[in-house]
């Protein structure tokens, strides 16, 4: 008869075989369950909240998007990209609003990097849609947590209505109810913060005719 | 509706929802932690395993199984990490460094989840599910586990058996957080958090760019992310991404699961000692310090203080418009004082003070509730330290519970309270004394410093947030926080079991008149300033030259 293992060895093969059944419960079964509820219940949800326009999609109503002109030389990776006055746009992005790498500048509260951006930005926003930059609002002057912010605030909106509906040869008063119908309240009214969707206001836009 | 009120309600609708969860909750896990019934599915598994499901443990025993399958873990999940270009759904990424797979073994095997990749270009799906939300469950119940052991140490006596662990970690995963979990992924999809096995997904904007939709399931891996306390992001942006935190709602809902279960311990203690009182002494130590510090930071962000944010205005840079201020201080506060680590905004990016008391909250020890587990047993040996103080001022041995507390319980619960502090304080200052790590900080000053610091304090607390502005993906960095993230969660769980196996021999003594009450408002406060004494005092010098220097210039 072989000798039994010593305990430390037999403790070891318990937590191992513990362990693969957790991982075949737990890691395979409960998300693949959660997978298929959710494709069947809730599938334009759980695939990204993806929008179309025109049969086409174009981006999810969950990530913010740049609306910027085409570089005037495709191939210079410096050229500085420019607004396209014809679109709400978004915040500032840290990562350019590219899902492949999301986050935040993480610049502290007196970084000298952080002040100069948002002086930079006051300036820009505020020649690009004609107001004083004392007005500009902070969601226009400072990154998001994610990169992908989909919303910005109903001030820095209603900033550049004027600016769109010059651009697009669109009555300020139709551009206004379009930000009004795509301004989200807080979640059950109190949780949160409100905000107007990008995306989805843009989307409206194009589908102006 | 004004936003300072709209946050006063989101907190106190929080406050709602967990009271009304304590009981239950709290009752529920008792039940489940002292039954001597096994589910038919149980038996089926501890036959598969191999174990004896009523054969109870000595401590040592206990201990090394506990050892054992975190050992296991961190191995499993290396070897899923620097395999997966051989796996299913890796979606392409490129193999993993061994200095970064290992420090990402141990941070989610230690319920740390620590980051230093980016979970976009870094890991698949199936290393994503199969791995790292696989131990988002199972550290959250080992260290439910864990506390059970100690609260048994109260309620036994003369025994050497303080349960049994595979049975504790079965039932904590198959009874509480599977369940609960599978309600709250479906909650939270609903409300647009994404669930699918889907790569990256091309689409033309508007705007003219193309933009690379990610997929994944992120639903199931985030509700366990919050509910285990654990914080491991899907995405790098974590919960700020809108794919793991979609709305207001969701925003509130990933707070409140971050919070429930270390919120309703204390009611199993209580219940298991046959004294609920003592549950509510415990749980208002707890209330004191989450409202507390959640007021505090939502104080100091509403006030962005610090040039940049003056000049902008307020203190929206590293937060999103649908969270705000109220929101992300909420969240902030409740993270930092758990062991979660999960972040909705960017405490690189807050205020010097509201920055601070992030720090400041994961130095406590987080115990205010703390993590799964963690955070109970970490209040109970301050509690015990409480006592001690009581007994000393008067000259009585202490007691709590009806347990002596000599020195062979003090020399642990000492020894509990001294690993942290040494692991953080001997951690940083090795870090600021080699110049190449000095360079991995991003902003200069006291600020670079307290990257450093909070870079320490959570690896060594079992945190996981960061000032994420720093550069950890160096060989040291993960070398060094990932010894930090080790003797952090196990050395303090060794004197636990100690400490449990120790009080479980004792003949309790009955109480006299002069037995210090602990279930009074007296003791309350005693604790309360034990905390704050023994603990945060350890820290002053450190904050001094960080976040409190920053604060002051």
């Amino acid at each position: 008869m072989p000798k039994p293992l010593p305990t430390s060895v037999r403790t070891h093969f318990t937590a191992l075989r513990m362990l693969l059944v957790m991982t075949v419960i737990l890691g395979i079964a409960y998300p693949l369950l959660v997978t298929g509820i959710s494709q069947v219940a809730f599938s334009d949800k759980a695939n990204g909240s993806i929008v179309s326009s025109q049969g086409k999609e174009i981006g999810s109503s969950l990530l913010g998007q740049n609306y910027n002109l085409p570089k005037k030389n495709p191939d210079d990776a410096d050229e500085q990209a420019q607004p396209d006055p014809q679109w709400f746009q978004p915040r500032p992005s840290a990562y350019n609003y590219d899902p492949k790498s999301s986050g935040a500048s993480n610049l502290g509260p007196n970084s000298e990097d952080l002040l100069k951006n948002v002086e930079d930005r006051r300036a820009a926003v505020a020649a690009f849609d004609g107001v004083d930059p004392a007005t500009v609002p902070v969601d226009a002057l400072t990154a998001s947590g994610s990169g992908l912010d989909p919303h910005i605030s109903v001030a820095y909106a209603e900033e550049q209505v004027a600016r769109v509906a010059k651009a697009r040869n669109l009555s300020a008063d139709t551009v206004d109810k379009l930000v009004a119908k795509y301004t989200e309240g807080r979640s059950l009214g109190f949780l949160g913060q409100d905000g107007v969707n990008v995306v989805l206001l843009n989307k409206a836009l194009s589908e102006q005719k | 509706m004004s936003s300072t009120l709209a946050g006063w309600l989101q907190a106190l609708a929080l406050v709602g929802a967990l009271a009304l969860c304590y009981r239950p909750l709290g009752d529920y896990i008792a039940k489940l932690l002292t039954s001597a019934k096994h589910l038919r599915v149980e038996r089926g598994l501890y036959k598969l395993v191999g174990v004896d499901g009523d054969a109870d443990q000595r401590w040592p025993v206990y201990l090394r199984s506990v050892l054992a399958f975190s050992a296991l873990s961190i191995l499993f999940l290396y070897g899923l990490i620097r395999l997966q270009n051989h796996l299913l759904l890796n979606l392409g990424v490129p193999v993993m460094e061994p200095h970064q797979a290992w420090n990402t073994a141990v941070s989610f095997a230690t319920n740390t989840n620590w980051q230093s990749y980016s979970g976009e270009s870094a890991m698949g799906h199936l290393v994503q599910m199969a791995g790292l939300a696989v131990q988002n469950f199972v550290s959250a119940a080992v260290g439910i586990a864990i506390v059970a052991a100690l609260i048994r140490g109260f309620t036994r006596n003369r025994t050497d058996r303080v349960g049994n662990f595979w049975v504790d970690l079965t039932r904590i995963c198959l009874r509480l957080l599977l369940p609960l979990s599978i309600v709250f992924a479906l909650v939270l999809v609903a409300n647009g958090v994404v669930q699918n096995f889907h790569g990256f997904h091309d689409i033309v904007t508007l705007g003219g760019d193309t933009q690379s939709i990610p997929g994944g399931p992120v639903a199931s891996q985030e509700v366990i992310k919050e509910l285990g306390t654990n914080g491991g992001g899907f995405f790098n942006a974590n919960s700020a991404h809108p794919f793991e935190n979609s709305t207001g709602f969701t925003n509130w809902l990933e707070i409140f699961l971050l919070l429930v279960i270390s919120f309703s311990l204390p009611r199993t203690f209580g219940r298991m000692v046959g004294d609920n009182r003592q549950g509510y002494a415990i749980v208002a130590v707890m209330g004191i310090f989450w409202v507390a510090s959640a007021a505090l930071i939502t104080f100091a962000e509403s006030q962005h203080s610090g040039s940049a944010l003056q000049a902008a205005g307020a203190a929206m840079e590293g937060k999103e418009q649908r969270f705000g201020v109220a929101a992300s201080g909420l969240f902030a506060a409740s993270t930092t004082l758990t062991s979660t680590g999960a972040v909705n905004s960017f405490h690189d990016s807050f205020t010097p003070f509201g920055g601070g008391l992030t720090i400041f909250n994961m130095m406590l020890g987080e115990i205010a509730p703390g993590g799964t587990g963690s955070g109970l047993y970490g209040m109970l040996i301050l509690a015990i330290v409480a006592v001690f103080v009581a007994g000393l001022m008067v000259g009585r041995t202490p007691e709590y519970l009806g347990k002596k507390l000599g020195g062979r319980e003090m020399k642990f619960a000492s020894l509990y309270i001294l690993t942290t502090p040494a692991l953080v304080l001997i951690g940083t200052g090795v870090a600021m004394a080699l110049p190449g790590e000095r360079a991995g900080m991003l902003n200069s000053g006291p600020h670079g410093f307290s990257e450093v610091l909070y870079a320490f304090t959570s690896a060594s607390n079992n945190n996981g947030s960061a000032f994420a502005g720093i550069t950890v993906n160096t060989p040291w960095y993960d070398t060094a926080l990932g010894l930090c993230m080790v003797l952090g969660r196990f050395l303090p769980m060794v004197f636990v079991l100690a400490l449990a196996g120790s009080l479980a021999q004792q003949q309790p003594v009955p109480a006299t008149p002069g037995t210090l009450p602990t279930h009074k408002p007296l003791f309350v406060g005693l604790l309360s300033g034990v905390v704050l004494i023994v603990v945060g005092l350890t820290y002053f010098p450190a904050l001094a030259l960080g976040p409190i220097a920053e604060g002051l210039h």
